[in-house]
């Protein structure tokens, strides 16, 4: 079965396979070719939490696909009458060819995945995977340095609560990548995360320093620290307004050097960052696109032929 | 033998040996045995053993434990030894199982995990990832459970 729950149901090479796939799909992720690779299929577009980009993505790329989808939202759906996941799942089935779910709990997906006989993509699923966000960040990454292999990645921000920072350090270690997670105390990655990266091998550094290692990064990957995670205001004003990067502090920078961020921002990436030729976030949410395209025709199994028209 | 008799030998039932001391209870938990009108049973607990320096043993009567009940048992004693007594003799020996996955045995301890809707029907499924030491992750959230407080959460 074609799903796509975590990072560990793809191989480096696979990994490397769909990005080259999401190259090919590029001008038709732009709108510039039509090629109706999915006609006649239906995805069930199922957000049992918000989400703008995420969604939205998928529905572009499956509509520029010549795909159809059907838009599912919790509120006054039978979910808000206590509908199990399964009972759900189970019209979903009915009703669609492939699944994208993103759900409050941890572990819907591959709940979900076991529930049904259609292929099931994990966009979110609680604190955590986010595998098609980190399937993007990766070909963000590839389009700006060429590789994926060997670069200095700095992570910086919520990486306690952050999935998308989960995700994607998993998978940058596994493509030899030298980690600095930055991040106040109380928003430390979780040990066990550290102890996992760790043990593939590579080096991992923790510090609260965002300006120390700036000019030796290949990437800098910004993330919001989330208000709704904290339990009182007094704990989120503590931490929110620790890092701010600003277009001042990348003077040292390497010329290749990208920042990224999955947005929606606050105030830890200023906006004079944009004008710099750093900034990659805004192509980086339009890479969702491409990947997505890629990602939906894995699972539905149809060939991206090596010559898209 | 040097070891003395503590429990008297039954007639039929189940003997099961070489349970970690202090923890002869919680097998009868597991069991469901701990509640109601149940067999007769007797329990020794913390006596010396050469092999385990202490340990406890549990004697059920008239009752044999299938395979799929003495499995559940994988995840507190894991090197107990069972027999099957027909007759005050060993008609069978079995051994305790641990298996790949530990199928509607013990549910996930995450408070945000999507199996703690008691509605969701499909099967709590926890994944033996390493029997040695034990390490047990939930097959939907993917989170570690903790070895030492997963007798709370059998179901
Ligand atoms: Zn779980």
């Amino acid at each position: 079965m074609a799903d796509l729950i975590t990072m560990d149901d793809l191989t480096n090479e696979e990994i490397v396979e769909l990005l080259d796939t999401a190259q090919r799909l590029l001008p038709v992720a732009k709108g510039d070719v039509y090629a109706p690779l999915l006609q006649g299929k239906v995805l069930g577009n199922l957000f049992f939490e918000n989400s703008t980009r995420t969604r939205m993505s998928f529905e572009t790329a499956m509509k520029r696909l010549g795909g159809e989808v059907l838009n599912l939202s919790s509120i006054g759906s039978s979910v808000a009458k206590g509908e199990t996941l399964y009972d759900t799942m189970q019209m979903v089935n009915g009703y669609s060819d492939i699944a994208v779910i993103r759900h409050p709990r941890q572990g819907a997906a591959q709940y979900s995945a076991d529930a049904v006989e259609i292929p099931i993509l994990n966009a979110g699923d609680g604190a955590g995977n986010h595998p098609t966000q980190t399937m993007l960040d990766l070909f963000t990454i590839r389009e700006a340095h060429g590789t994926l292999e060997g670069l200095n990645v700095m992570l910086v921000g919520d990486l306690r609560f952050g999935r998308t920072t989960h995700s994607l350090s998993h998978a940058l270690v596994r493509f030899g990548a030298t980690l600095m997670l930055v991040s106040p105390k109380s928003l430390r990655m979780p040990a066990e995360i550290v102890s996992d990266l760790r043990a593939r091998g590579k080096d991992v550094t923790e510090t609260e320093n965002l300006s120390a290692e700036i000019n030796s990064a290949d990437v800098i990957y910004m993330t919001r620290i989330q208000k709704e995670r904290f339990p009182d205001e007094d704990e989120y004003t503590k931490v929110a307004g620790t890092y701010k990067l600003t277009a001042g502090d990348l003077d040292g920078a390497k010329g290749s050097m990208i920042v990224m961020h999955p947005l929606p921002r606050v105030n830890e990436l200023c906006a004079s960052v944009d004008s710099t030729k750093h900034a990659r976030y805004f192509e980086q949410a339009f890479n969702g696109v491409p990947t997505r395209m890629a990602l939906l025709c894995r699972s539905l199994g149809i060939k991206v032929p090596k010559k898209v028209a | 033998m040097a070891e003395m008799r503590r429990v008297t030998a039954i007639c039929n039932g189940t003997a099961i040996d070489h349970i970690p001391s202090g923890h002869a209870l919680q097998l009868l938990k597991m069991l469901r045995l701990d509640v109601g009108r149940s067999n007769p049973i007797s329990l020794v607990m913390n006596v010396p053993s050469g092999k385990m320096g202490r340990k406890d043993v549990l004697k059920i009567e008239d009752r044999e434990l299938n395979q799929e009940e003495l499995d559940r048992l994988a995840l507190i004693a894991p090197k107990a030894s069972v027999a099957i007594i027909r007759n005050y003799a060993v008609a069978e020996k079995r051994r305790i199982d641990l298996g790949e996955e530990l199928v509607n045995i013990a549910r996930c301890s995450f408070s945000n995990c999507i199996t703690q809707n008691p509605n969701e029907p499909l099967p709590h499924r926890l994944r033996v990832i390493s029997a040695e030491p034990l390490e047990i992750r939930c097959a939907y959230c993917g989170r570690g459970q903790d070895v030492d407080e997963v007798a709370d959460y059998i179901l």
